[in-house]
């Protein structure tokens, strides 16, 4: 993969990224990104839509080429990926316990243990595409589990998922993350929900805008100015603040809108 | 009453079948059925240019289509209209290779036998590259299997795997171009994607886990070709017309089968 060096790590950082540039074709995704993601944190990426999220989480596995700068992971490390979705072909019969041993084979018992953990046992013979949305992402997380990850990376884990079942799913990786010590970085929307799991919060658009504790970056500048023309957004902001600021509200820009 | 071509013709057909049910299974999963008839209509134009070039067909055959599905997978990749592309490409590749066998070969050559197959002529030696070919085919499918399937379902989760999914997909090609070659004689440049597709399409209406498809595909191929090999026999038709037909017989069978489970 072009945008892996062999480069020495430094300090205990699992996958860290220096300079990195990313473009699709003549358009640029990613500018000037820096980030290190340190053994067992939860690191938690937010931003409107466009601003850079999932491609951020390709380039650091290697599916999208880094235009400039580099990618560098940890010698021998496990990555345990959880995709945005998972559109299945209706013709390709895949019973859940098969999609578990893909591309490596585990053993019944281990598979069983997964599917326990993540809440779904017993699902083995199903097949994926009868499943609902919360039990498929849980699949998708007891396959990632089953490779004994170094890291967890979920690409916006909880899209098609009711609000108890959002709640219910990031508890889960949180008790995850303190059983395994796994470092968890995930891409998300729900941002309240998630801000309470997470150690470290990045707040991007196409760079990053700023970045650390939840409570620091609720009350960063840059957040609110990103957010603040996305209602929902709005909605949690309200929520989470029940002191007044007096942040440049005119800042927000139309990127803060759109579909995927 | 078996005769020995009857049997050679048995033989090269099963041969075809072992190949097409797992690749025509990833053919139906990735959606490539339209890559499939490009890759095996580019054939015609492999026969012309080992005609002028004075080459085995089987070698020409496999040129081409490895030629023409290199080149579809390159358009797919820069993202252009591929359904579009891959039918200026098949019918391009079709045309131009019907002109290039009359410009080749004059009035002497049998265009029929190369659109539709001339199984019932199947030689030993044909045999040899038939299996060869298959054997070939299943080999690299088998070897690869685990990464081909995750590839399939999820690009960015294959990555993820340390897999590289743009060398699933140019194993898939080349193993379309041995099948387009070793199948030609059997059933023909324009009926190979039908032979690719129905005995997969028949698998997928019984089968409830991926190998369970491949290995019914395989089975319903056999059947298929059997069966219009006894049609063409009996009733004095086409053979590799009566092999499709046979397939398309068996896939309405399988719906049956499907509704009243």
């Amino acid at each position: 993969m072009p945008c892996l060096r062999g480069r020495a790590v430094k300090d205990n950082a699992l996958i860290s990224a220096q300079g990195l540039h990313v473009h699709h074709g003549d358009l640029p995704v990613l500018h000037g990104i820096d980030l290190a993601i340190a053994r067992g944190e939860i690191v938690t990426l937010v931003g409107p839509n466009g601003s850079g999220k999932s491609t951020l989480i390709k380039a650091l596995l290697g599916v999208v080429p880094a235009s400039a700068g580099t990618v560098t992971r940890a010698p021998g490390l496990r990555i345990g990926y959880v995709p945005q979705t998972l559109s299945l072909d209706a013709t390709l019969p895949m019973p859940v316990v098969r999609f578990l041993s893909l591309p490596m084979r585990h053993a019944k018992v281990e598979i069983a243990a997964a599917l326990e953990r993540t809440g779904v046992a017993g699902l083995e013979a199903r097949q994926l595409s009868t499943l609902s949305g919360g039990q498929r992402q849980r699949v998708l997380l007891a396959r990632a589990l089953l490779g004994d990850p170094d890291i967890l990376i979920l690409d916006e884990p909880t899209q098609g998922l009711d609000q108890p079942g959002i709640a219910a799913f990031y508890a889960l990786v949180a008790e995850v993350r303190a059983e395994r010590g796994c470092a968890v970085l995930m891409v998300s929307h729900d941002l309240t929900v998630v801000m309470r799991a997470s150690d470290r919060v990045i707040c991007m658009n196409g760079h990053i805008c700023c970045q650390g504790t939840p409570e620091a970056v609720l009350d960063a500048p840059e957040y609110s100015a990103l957010f603040a023309d996305s209602a929902t957004a709005l909605a949690i902001y309200r929520h989470a603040h029940d002191h007044s600021h007096d942040h440049d509200h005119d800042l927000a820009q139309d990127h803060a809108h759109g579909d995927h | 009453m078996l005769d020995d071509f009857l049997l050679r013709a048995g033989l090269a057909g099963v041969g075809v079948a072992l190949a097409t049910g797992p690749l025509g299974s990833f053919v139906v999963w990735r959606r490539m059925a339209y890559f499939g008839d490009a890759t095996a209509h580019a054939a015609i134009l492999g026969v012309a240019l080992a005609l002028a070039l004075d080459l085995p067909v089987v070698l020409g055959t496999l040129v081409m289509a490895a030629f023409v599905g290199w080149a579809v997978a390159a358009l797919a990749a820069r993202g252009r209209a591929v359904d579009m592309s891959l039918i200026v490409i098949a019918y391009g590749a079709l045309a131009a290779g019907l002109v290039g066998v009359s410009l080749a070969g004059g009035g002497r050559i049998n265009l029929e036998a190369y659109l539709f197959g001339d199984i019932l002529t199947v030689t030993a030696r044909d045999l040899l590259v038939i299996w060869g070919g298959a054997i070939l085919v299943l080999g690299l499918l088998l070897w690869r299997w685990a990464a081909l399937l995750t590839a399939t379902l999820n690009e960015d989760l294959a990555s993820a795997a340390g897999l590289d999914p743009a060398r699933e997909r140019l194993v898939l090609t080349l193993a379309l171009a041995v099948v387009v070659a070793v199948a030609l004689k059997v059933v023909g440049a324009l009926l190979i994607g039908a032979m690719l597709v129905i005995p997969a399409a028949v698998a997928q209406s019984l089968a409830r886990s991926p190998e369970a498809m491949a290995i019914l595909a395989v089975i319903a191929g056999m059947l298929a070709v059997l069966g219009g090999l006894a049609g063409s026999y009996f009733f004095d038709t086409p053979a590799g017309p009566s092999i499709v037909v046979a397939a398309a017989v068996l896939f309405v069978a399988s719906l049956l089968v499907r509704r009243s489970r």
